[in-house]
């Protein structure tokens, strides 16, 4: 579990986080979301620990991050898995070093258990047989699938997704999200995302946070979207026609549902 | 000038940051292997090239200049090899390797950065600073000088060709003046210079490509300046180095 607590940030005076607290939980899909500039990839790296936050706190199972020393925040390190935005896969190695590489640096397994282990984690993910493809040579949403066999290679404990669906056709974004949601359930994994995407919030949202303008406007889970009466939130979500009528109609369901 | 403290501040918190204890020494030593490989293997070519060209023309040129019938012509090897050691090699040969290794250098570290592979190993727990750049310095430090040594042999034997297949000088005048008042030290300065430059190139370029904000267009611009910066350090070395040293 990771909890935010009143986390305070701003940049040569731009107050870019205002007081912002969370809770997300293990085994759950926690998302972040939020139109353009509105603080949600500061807060995610400030949760990460790449942008050191002004003031607040952020507990890792109780374990305060921005009090941990070096040696600590590191050990905690290991036990991250983070899905990039562009992949961030590493272009002089292939699918198979790519993945291998947490393990070469933080395990002293040899060749042979990682080669299993690698060929594990790529089989869960759906990549066979690209073990010697380089990055360039193969598709974003493999890139995406690769760069998620890398994260959840060492079994971490937080996983970290950063607009995983951005580039991606609706369908892999599909499979991108159901992947994450199986990982996430099976491993008790605390993943957080970051997103855009409305079919990743209605599809995997356990819990949301939504920020405006820098400050916890709502949170709430998939469901509670539905019925949310902040105006900024439903024309955020519910931007477009097609979207709004699909609100509606899951409001009516529900209310028949309920009589 | 605030700028330029703001960077010096910075390029010394990196090199002072570089040094940690590596999270897995085997890794890193394949790193530095492979960084060796890179730099060395990488460069070989072009040095072997400038190396040999810059032996001829210097044993035409100075041919040309020495027309006294009074000056002996082993003086030409002389000439040769006492500027081989001193500037030629050292100088010539890293200004050039500040242009191939230095901009790949920076360009490498900068699409890692801007592509956020850095911010990756910075999650995974790794102390980026001394994985990616410490083993581009050590190897750069072990392998530029080697290519300097090389440099020298080929750019004394360029001159050689170019004399002897001219016919400016012949075998036994050449082999005289490559002994005659000879100074060890000239090498050592040599190795010495060397090995400042190989630093310089190797940790400016990285300095300017770990710090690349932005995109393709800023990795670009820190090539550049990587090189830019890394020329104007090692000239403004060279002459400390000689104004201290000889």
């Amino acid at each position: 579990m990771i909890e935010i607590k009143n986390i305070h940030k701003s940049f040569n005076g731009k107050v870019i986080l205002d007081d912002v607290s969370g809770v997300m939980e293990s085994g759950k899909i926690n998302l972040i979301i939020g139109s353009s500039g509105s603080g949600k990839t500061v807060l995610m790296k400030c949760i990460i620990g790449l942008i050191q936050v002004d003031s607040g706190q952020i507990l890792y199972d109780g374990r305060n991050f921005t009090e941990l020393d070096d040696k600590d925040k590191k050990e905690l390190r290991t036990q991250i898995g983070m899905l990039f935005q562009g992949s961030a896969l590493f272009d002089s190695l292939n699918v198979e070093q790519n993945v291998m590489f947490p393990l070469d640096m933080f395990t002293n397994m040899t060749l042979s258990e990682k080669k299993k282990r690698v060929n594990e984690v790529l089989d869960r993910v759906n990549l066979k047989d690209s073990n010697r493809k380089y990055p360039a040579e193969i598709s974003g949403g493999m890139k995406k699938r690769v760069a998620l066999a890398r994260a959840i290679v060492l079994n971490p404990k937080y996983l970290f997704c950063d607009e995983p669906n951005s580039g991606l056709d609706p369908l892999t974004s599909l499979v991108i999200d159901r992947l994450i949601i199986e990982i996430t359930k099976e491993f008790n994994i605390t993943t957080v995302m970051n997103t855009h995407d409305m079919n990743t919030v209605m599809e995997s949202g356990d819990y949301i946070l939504y920020l405006y303008k820098g400050k916890k406007q709502w949170e709430g889970n998939k469901e509670d979207i539905i019925f949310s009466k902040d105006q900024t939130l439903n024309d955020f979500i519910f931007a477009s026609e097609f979207l709004k009528d699909a609100k509606h109609m899951r409001m009516i369901e529900a209310k028949q549902a309920k009589s | 000038m605030i700028k330029f403290l703001t960077h010096f501040g910075r390029y010394l918190m990196m090199l002072r940051e570089m040094f940690s204890r590596p999270e897995n020494a085997r890794v890193y030593w394949k790193e530095f292997i492979h960084q060796c490989n890179e730099i060395g293997i990488g460069s070989l070519g072009i040095v072997v090239i400038i190396s040999l060209f810059l032996g001829a023309v210097t044993t035409v040129q100075t041919a040309y200049q020495l027309i006294s019938p009074l000056v002996q012509k082993y003086v030409i090897a002389q000439i040769i090899r006492d500027s081989t050691f001193l500037e030629l090699s050292p100088t010539v040969v890293c200004i050039v390797l500040a242009g191939v290794v230095g901009s790949k250098i920076a360009s490498e570290l900068g699409n890692m950065r801007v592509s956020e592979q850095i911010d990756a190993l910075e999650i995974m727990g790794i102390n980026t600073k001394t994985y990616l750049i410490l083993p581009k310095i050590f190897a750069a430090f072990i392998v530029i000088p080697f290519l300097i040594t090389i440099s020298m042999f080929l750019s004394v034997w360029g001159g050689y060709l170019a004399g002897t297949l001219s016919g400016i000088i012949n075998e036994q005048q050449f082999s005289q003046g490559l002994v005659t008042e000879f100074i060890p030290f000239n090498l050592t300065f040599g190795l010495i210079k060397s090995f400042t430059f190989a630093f310089i190139i190797s940790s400016v370029s990285a300095y300017f490509g770990y710090h690349v904000k932005g995109g393709a267009l800023e990795i670009g611009r820190a090539s550049t300046t990587s090189v830019v910066v890394s020329c104007i350090l090692i000239l403004f070395a060279d002459y400390g180095l000689a104004a201290l040293l000889l």
